[in-house]
């Protein structure tokens, strides 16, 4: 796995890339919160165009960071989202998320 | 009529995190002999990784355990897994499955069991508070006109 981060002006681009499960999640999470904690950025956005497979560990992870976020009045955009997303999302019974 | 298995394949490994990978690409790597599609084959990781996750996570929360993995493949394209823990146990299962139910936290979005119900055919969860949980799965993978075949 790996985290890129890009930042124009009050928005903080992550680009993440490889697979998340419950393992990775923390190295995900972790890296992205160091930056953000740092940053306070108004706008989050998580780049999952290279995500090649991810669980529900990967809807925890957003939810997480779209909570911390709140906490500091940032939101939080999910963009390139694969389709397994959606799925998931449907399963929640979330018609859609506001972060997609 | 319970048709017998033409291959199986078992996993035994400790509930560290960095086996949660290994498991469902081990898992996929034994179903490709039933020549699977992407979706087919992306539908049974996913499963397979949050059976492996909830084991880890919550099963042996505190503790390394066991966790033990079996898939069978029949001729009629079936692929049957099962995952085990002799962990905590669920003490409400139903209540367990409802989607967005979760004892994990702020980090966890309680999909698992969702997961598994929607990405395979059947699932069944048997557990004992204080003896463990045992998970099984069954897919039917579609079976394809093989020019090779
Ligand atoms: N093997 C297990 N042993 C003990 N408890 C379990 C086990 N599997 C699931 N549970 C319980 O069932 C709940 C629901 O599981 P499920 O996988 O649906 O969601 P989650 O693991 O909490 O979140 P997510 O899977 O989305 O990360 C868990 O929060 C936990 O309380
Ligand atoms: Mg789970």
């Amino acid at each position: 796995m790996s985290v890129t981060f890009e930042r124009k002006s009050d928005t903080l681009i992550a680009l993440l890339s490889g697979e998340i499960d419950h393992h990775t999640a923390a190295e995900f999470r972790e890296s992205i919160d160091r930056e953000a904690e740092m940053l306070r950025p108004g706008l989050l956005v998580l780049d999952f165009g290279g995500i090649g497979f991810m669980d529900s560990s990967g809807i925890g992870l957003i939810m997480g960071r779209y909570k911390n976020a709140a906490a500091y009045g940032g939101s939080v955009r999910v963009i390139n989202a694969p389709p397994m997303i959606e799925r998931m999302m449907k399963l929640a019974g979330i018609g859609r998320l506001d972060v997609l | 009529m319970k048709s017998k298995a033409k291959n199986e394949m078992k996993l035994v490994i400790p509930s560290n995190s960095a086996n949660e990978s290994f498991a469902r690409t081990a898992v996929a790597a034994f179903m490709a002999q039933l020549d699977p599609t992407i979706e087919e084959m992306t539908d049974v990781k996913t499963a397979i990784s949050e059976a492996v996750t909830n084991c880890i996570v919550h099963a042996y929360r505190d503790t390394i355990g066991t966790i033990w993995i079996e898939a069978r493949i029949y001729d009629d394209g079936r692929i049957c897994i099962s995952v085990k823990d002799k962990g905590c146990g669920i003490p409400d299962v139903a209540k367990a499955r409802e989607p967005l139910f979760t004892t994990g936290g702020s980090e966890r979005a309680g999909l698992g069991f969702a997961v598994m119900e929607s990405f395979t055919d059947k699932l069944r969860v048997r557990s004992a508070v204080g003896k463990g949980t045992t998970v099984t799965m069954e897919k039917r993978i579609a079976q394809r006109y093989r020019h090779d075949g």
